[in-house]
Parts: structure tokens; sequence; C-alpha cells
């Protein structure tokens, strides 16, 4: 099966066709939105990354940042610096020119403060704007698309009808050679045997075992352990009676396939079909993280409702439960309270999710993007 | 028609109720062509899970094709499984 998207130079496929003005820290971030919002047709991000990074965090920071500017839904970036970031544009750039990804240059110090800094933008992105409206849409296997499988706000219903739905879309996609990623390690907890026993090999099940280990250790060096909570009394009065029934409610969103590789916040796999990405259960955090690592789309199941898109890709929503889809229908792309109903089952509501995520490869816009949702947040542990 | 209750997975030996379900009922689930039929031996809430065969003390309560837990006595078909008795595998130090 085939979707219409774009070929990049970088070797990236693309299912938009964004030009992207990027700060590379927060104190240019509305230099970067002034830049923008003159330029029909450019996208933004605000973000409150790219100085007093260390170490680990540091690099996530940079993996992230470089991982949305050389997206495949990204025809060229405007990298707008301050001046004195600890992430300038020269941490990025070598990479960009590797990869063949284009991109321009402004910063607010050396071009004439804000406004000198929003004219000299302008100009760059109206040219970006016009060189991307050349590229044209071209056939492209769905074995080169990356779905990102989200849920957030869940309810009693999350496990039931939303989740599993959405596993039968990435087993779809997968079986056409597609890959799949989900994440949130946290909701992981007590499916540690059971994802490793899913795993292609010893040292992805190792990778699971270390990544769940890690994710609870975490959450223990802020003085309390998870496990205690795990299910909730809520949880408990609302029928769940293990962490494994919790948590398999959870991952059951990535589908049932073989788990082929687990990457880090914002890392691309180099492996196709289903992937972990080990990373924060925040949902903003998360989604950009999932895009950072090469997700075209992501599909996000919510029980309570979440109004939530990103900048540079379609995140379709997916209701558990029909009194949510009627409340947030103008936020909702996919009602699965329709197998609650008996006017859907979960392979009904399965293909139709799939139908959707290939319809927005297509260009088909999400209900996120038509009403301007942009949210952006980059993860980082701390800022010292 | 609503259903009653919903099978998650083909391997499932329990099934959760949609909505609010009363002893004595009888409850078909299916899914890709695997059907089961239980009648409930007690009330099952909104949520709560039910057995669709003989689950035996120490054997595992599956769902979504995975073991949640083990038995901590026998339980029938359409016998209430929630953690009176059944158990999570995890965090148990103590055995």
């Amino acid at each position: 099966m085939e979707f219409q998207g774009y070929r990049r130079k970088t070797g990236k496929v693309g299912i938009r066709n964004h030009v992207l003005v990027f700060p590379t820290v927060v104190c240019s971030s509305e230099v970067a939105r002034m830049i923008s919002e003159k330029v029909p047709g450019s996208v933004y991000a605000i973000h409150g990354g790219g100085c007093g990074h260390v170490g680990e965090d540091k690099e996530q920071v940079i993996r992230t940042m470089l991982g949305i500017c050389s997206h495949g839904n990204v025809a060229s970036v405007l990298l707008v610096a301050n001046g004195c970031e600890a992430i300038p544009p020269e941490t990025l750039i070598p990479d960009l020119e590797k990869m063949g990804q284009p991109y321009d240059v402004v910063s607010v110090q050396e071009d004439g403060g804000t406004p000198g800094c929003v004219e000299k933008g302008v100009k760059i992105v109206q040219k970006m704007v016009e060189e991307a409206g050349k590229l044209k849409r071209e056939a492209i296997p769905l074995s080169e698309l990356i779905l990102g499988c989200e849920c957030g706000g869940s309810d009693a219903f999350s496990g039931l009808t939303a989740n599993p739905s959405l596993g039968i879309a990435a087993d779809k996609l997968i079986a056409d050679g597609g890959t799949a990623i989900f994440s949130e390690t946290t909701e992981m907890l007590g499916c540690e045997k059971i994802l490793a026993r899913r795993a292609v090999d010893d040292k992805v099940a190792q990778d699971i075992y270390d990544a769940i280990a890690n994710a609870e250790k975490t959450a223990m060096s802020g003085g309390v352990d998870i496990r205690g909570t795990q299910p909730s009394p809520g949880n408990i009065k609302g029928g769940l009676s293990s962490i494994e029934e919790k948590s398999l409610g959870c991952i059951r969103k990535g589908g049932n396939t073989t788990i082929m590789q687990v990457v880090k916040y914002a890392e691309h796999p180099v492996r196709k079909g289903l992937i972990i990405m080990d990373a924060t259960a925040a949902d903003v955090m998360n989604d950009t993280g999932l895009l950072a690592a090469g997700c075209h789309v992501i599909v996000f199941t919510t029980g309570r409702g979440t109004p939530v898109g990103a900048n540079i890709a379609p995140v379709l929503k997916v209701s558990t439960n029909s009194v949510l889809y009627n409340k947030m229908t103008p936020n909702m792309d996919v009602n699965a309270g329709v197998i609650v109903d008996g006017e859907g089952t979960l392979e009904t509501v399965g293909q139709e999710i799939f139908d959707k995520v290939v319809a927005c490869a297509n260009g088909e816009m999400s209900k996120a993007e038509a009403l301007g949702h942009r949210e952006f947040d980059i993860h980082f542990r701390m800022i010292i | 028609m609503k259903p009653k209750a919903i099978l998650i997975d083909t391997k499932d030996n329990v099934a959760t109720a949609f909505q609010d379900l009363s002893k004595g009922d009888t409850v078909t689930v299916s899914l890709e062509g695997r059907e089961a039929t239980a009648t409930l031996v007690q009330d099952i809430p909104f949520g709560h899970k039910f057995a669709l065969s003989p689950i035996g003390m120490h054997e595992p309560v599956i769902k979504y094709g995975e073991p949640i837990g083990l038995a901590t006595q026998a339980i029938d078909a359409g016998q209430h499984v929630h953690v009176h008795n059944m158990e999570s595998q995890k965090g148990r130090g103590d055995k």
C-alpha cells in the first residue's frame, strides 16, 4: 500500500510540508513566533529549553531539536538564536548540513534586536515558503510511515475500547511494513516480563527490563513508591484488579507485534516494526519526543478529553466513550465509544483509525490541525 | 444492541462488563471468530470482570491475552473476578 507524501533530500519522507521557525532557546521564542505569524504557511515552536542544560539532559534537548528541525514533515527550518545560549545554532548546524536539511539562521543579538531580527527572518521565511510550495507529493510505500501511539486523560474505557482499537491499527501498519512507536514507560510497570517475551532478541528484552526498572527508580527518588498506588483505590473500585491489568490496557495501544527496539526520548529507531520509546508520560512532552524520533502522525486516545495537537504533524484524537465524543466532537477524529454502544467493534474502529492515518498521510487535516493546535514541549529534567 | 460485555483478546478467560449486569444474566461475547457465553452467578458492576470458563486455584487470569494475576481460589464460570479471588504477580517480595 502507498500514500502520497514528500520525499526529502535528507532521505526522510514527510506527510506535511512545513517551514519551521525554531528558537534555539526560550529567550528567542517570542521572536520566532513574531516571524512565523507574519508569514502564512510557516509554523513555529515555543519551548523552555536551550540554556542551562547539563549532561544527558543537554544531549536529550539537542537530540530533540535536531529531530524536529530535520523532520520529514519539515521542508526547511529557520533557527532563531538569541546569541549567548548553551545550545546555539552552531551546535545544530553540522548535523543539519550532514543530513542535507535546508536551514538558515537569524540572531536577536546580531541582527538588530527584535525588529531587525523579525524583519530579516520574515524575508528568509517568505523565500522558504515559496520554495517549499514547489515540492509535489509522490507515491511512497506505507512501509516508510511512522505512527506514534499516545494515550492521555484516560478513563475506564481507555483499556477496553480506544487503546485496543489503536493497537489493531498499529498491527495493520506494521503488517504493511511500517513502524509504530509507543511510549510512557511508567505505564509499563508490571508488564516487564510480558513485554520482554515479545522482544525480538535478548538485547531488546534487557533494554525493556532496564527502562522499566529505571522508571520505577526515578519515581521512587521522589520519595514515593508508585507500586503502592497502582492500581489506585479508584482503579480497584472501577474494576481493575492488578497493576498488570492496568498497564496492559495502556500498552495495548501499541498492538500485539514483536518489539524490535527500545529507543531513548527523541531517538530515531534504526529498525522498522513496533518500537518502545523510553520516555515520560506527560502528554505534550511525549508527543514532541515521538515526533523528534521520526513519527509522522500521532494517534492520541483520550477518555476525559484533551485538545492538544502538534506544530509539525497531525495528531488524531480517538475518544474512548460517546459521552466525551458528544461533548468534544470538534476535537475528536474517531469515536471508539461506538464499541460500547453496539455500533462498532474493536476491528471496525481499528480499521477506521488505520484509514484515518492513511488519509492524514495523504494530506487530510486532523481536527487538531484544523483548529490551530500547535502544542510543543521538550522534556528535560532540570535547568541549572 | 448495546453489548453487555467485551472480550479484548481471543485467549482471554475473562470478559469485562460494559454495563451493570445482574445475577442470572446470560452474556455472550465474541471476537475474531471466538464466541463465549457465561451465565452470571452474581451481579457484575460496569468495568468489572467475570470468568468465561472455570479458573483453577493458582491458575492465571488472562486478559489482553496475558496473565494479569493468579486466582487465589477456584473460580467458576460467571463468577466475579477481582482482588478478592485473584492477585497480582508483581511486587510480592514476601512470596
